[in-house]
């Protein structure tokens, strides 16, 4: 089982990678300015001593090494502690889960239509290279690499909003999923063009390549050779990046959920930081930490079962 | 042969390129008779337009190159006339078949060896599944390769060079096509691979009784594998003959350069001849014989108006002014005579 040992390897290492992540996260983090531990109004009403034993009581004022170890023990008991801040009292495990469903659902949704959309665009700009279906295509990735997103938010919104009749604010009580479908718009546009992209670039390569004269000399049309040859071979490179942008979904964006107040994971990290909520800080870096190792490691896997030449456990393809 | 008609006949083709708004003149009336059952040899330094010539029998052309003028006429029909993927799709592969140079880069390498057989079976023949592996495992057999149920389900990479080249020859005769075309088939190979190919490809075409043509610039391979030869030089075809009429009685001075720089010729210490010059831009008219400027022995009237074949045997000519009853008197270069011999004691 070489497969199986070479799994157990790449997750160990990967464990120890998020765990170094975490413990540079958690250095980092004590080292900023005690200050942010409390609010403006306690900053001016405490006194100099109840803030010491605000601290105190927090732990914060140990010897850092204890602070460290107390951290290891807690994560060991999968124990990622209470929300101080964001919201006071409850387990960080709420507040993430909570947040990542509606993010993780904006998301895939996303993902979906970006894939569809995104591959579509590049096979139809590989097939009419040079025409109009091609300038239209990088038309747009050029637009959406070039105009600030909020400027293209914006407009996405006030398209929704003024022609479609859509709901310009994320609510979760009301029409949770038509309030969805603008800021899903918003966080594909980028996404496709960026599958489009990648999938022309990758198919163009492909048909310049001389089994393609093969696949043409051997009497087969050019869909049959689009079909059996050149997508196929196209999508290996593309395949490596799925398993992680599909795990991270969970992460959000920042800016869409900013701009439509989804109350999703997006702002939840920038947000911590600058509110001294340490747990909530910790755990999310693990969370991203974890995920990206493992989608990491799935494209991998999927690549390796895609692309015979590509052995992970190291007996060598050959030559090409 | 003279008394045979001919399976596919090119007559007077031109075909040109279009690069950056200049036309490229690649072929300038190019005239060729493929026999049934023979084997042919073009001949020429790169770029003398041999590939492009073939490629058209099969509209493999770039998509900026154009047949401009002739016609090529295969049963009945004059294929140069055609114009959609799909006429030509009745051709490629089925009727003529084509193996191509590199035989590392010619198979796609994410595909099961035995399936991109299948598949060329699958395509023209009608018959599908089970019994196409079939098919694909005995085309395997056939070109040489040992245990061929485990090769058909392995990759590319999992072959070597020459063992790639023999795929790909499976793909291409695995419709029993009439005509094969062969674009220097050896040339990415190892030396001691190259002989083995040469005689898969002459087993092959005796036994599906098909007319090869091979595209080379190594006349050791012409050598020993060529019924007729024809020598290219800037775009048409200079000299035309049966093998050894080409190597004992050549009458195109660019075919003695050919035969002379030939290194089996060579002698230990000597320098080897070579051509020296440039071919001629085909970018501009090309006025009197096109060799001249190369030509040492080159004759006034080379650079003023261009020779017509003279015919020396019915079934060798040339197109040279040498031919000519007019031409005064001139010399072989000494090294080429008894040619065939000399190549045969020297391997």
């Amino acid at each position: 089982m070489d497969m199986l040992k070479y799994s157990i390897r790449r997750l160990l290492q990967g464990l120890i990678t998020v765990l170094l992540i975490a413990t540079v996260v958690f250095l980092l983090m004590r080292m900023l300015p005690t200050d942010y531990y409390f609010t403006e109004e306690q900053q001016m009403k405490f006194t100099d001593e109840q803030k010491e034993a605000a601290l105190a009581a927090a732990g914060l004022t140990d010897p850092i090494g204890e602070q460290l170890l107390d951290f290891y023990v807690d994560l060991v008991h999968l124990d990622f502690g209470e929300s101080r801040r964001i919201q006071s009292g409850v387990a960080v495990v709420d507040v993430i889960g909570e947040k990542f469903t509606i993010s993780m659902r904006m998301g895939i949704i996303s993902l979906a239509i970006s894939l569809c959309l995104g591959v579509l665009l590049g096979i139809g700009q590989t097939i009419g290279k040079d025409h109009l279906v091609d300038h239209i295509g990088t038309a747009y990735t050029v637009f959406v690499n070039a105009v600030p997103a909020l400027v293209s938010y914006s407009l996405v919104l006030v398209i929704g909003s003024r022609v479609f009749g859509l709901p310009s604010v994320y609510s979760s009580r009301v029409n949770t999923g038509l309030s969805m479908v603008l800021p899903t718009i918003c966080i594909s546009l980028s996404s496709i063009a960026g599958y489009a992209l990648w999938t022309r670039r990758y198919m163009v390569d492909e048909i310049t390549k001389d089994y393609i004269k093969l696949a043409k000399v051997k009497g087969l049309s050019t869909s049959q050779i689009m079909v059996r040859h050149v997508l196929r071979n196209a999508f290996v490179p593309l395949a490596q990046y799925l398993p992680a942008s599909f795990l991270l979904t969970i992460s959000g964006s920042l800016l869409a959920e900013r701009f439509f107040s989804v109350p999703g994971m997006g702002p939840l990290l920038t947000d911590a930081i600058s509110r001294y909520d340490l747990n909530i800080v910790q755990t999310l870096v693990i969370l991203y930490g974890s995920l990206g190792v493992l989608g990491v490691f799935l494209g991998d896997v999927l690549m390796m079962l895609i692309d015979p030449r590509i052995s992970l456990t190291g007996k060598g393809g050959g030559a090409r | 042969m003279a008394e045979k008609t001919p399976i596919l006949s090119a007559k007077d083709v031109e075909i040109q390129f279009s690069l950056r708004g200049n036309m490229l003149k690649a072929i300038r009336k190019c005239s060729l008779d493929l026999y049934e059952g023979e084997t042919l040899a073009i001949v020429g330094e790169s770029g003398s337009g041999k590939s492009v010539f073939t490629k058209s029998f099969l509209g493999m052309l770039d998509a900026n190159g154009k047949i401009t003028g002739g016609s090529i006429t295969y049963e009945g029909v004059d294929i140069s006339k055609y114009t959609t993927e799909k006429q030509w799709r009745d051709i490629r592969g089925k009727k003529i078949a084509m193996v191509m140079q590199d035989p590392m880069t010619s198979l796609n390498p994410l595909k099961k060896v035995g399936k991109q057989i299948q598949e060329s079976i699958e395509l023209h023949r009608g018959i599908k599944g089970a019994e196409a592996k079939k098919m694909a495992i005995d085309m395997l057999a056939k070109v040489g390769i040992p245990d061929p149920e485990k090769r058909y389900n392995q990759y590319p990479h999992e072959f070597s060079g020459g063992m790639r080249q023999r795929v790909v020859i499976a793909i291409a005769v695995a419709c029993q096509p009439q005509i094969l075309i062969c674009d220097e088939p050896t040339t990415a190979l190892d030396v001691t691979i190259q002989a083995q190919i040469l005689d898969l490809i002459r087993n092959l075409k005796n036994e599906l009784n098909m007319t090869v043509v091979y595209i080379t610039h190594d006349l050791g391979v012409v050598a020993n594998v060529a019924d007729r030869i024809a020598v290219m030089y800037a775009g048409q075809i200079v000299e035309c003959g049966n093998a050894d009429e080409i190597f004992y009685d050549a009458w195109h001075p660019y075919t003695w350069a050919l035969l002379s720089a030939l290194p089996q010729l060579g002698v230990k210490g000597q320098d080897l001849p070579s051509i020296e010059g440039t071919p001629p831009n085909l970018f501009q008219e090309i006025k009197g014989d096109a060799f001249a400027p190369r030509n040492k022995q080159a004759l006034a009237i080379d650079f003023v108006k261009e020779p017509p074949f003279f015919e020396v045997s019915p079934t060798h000519k040339a197109k040279t002014w040498y031919l000519d009853p007019r031409c005064p008197a001139f010399e072989r270069p000494e090294n080429i005579r008894n040619y065939k011999e000399k190549i045969r004691q020297r391997g």
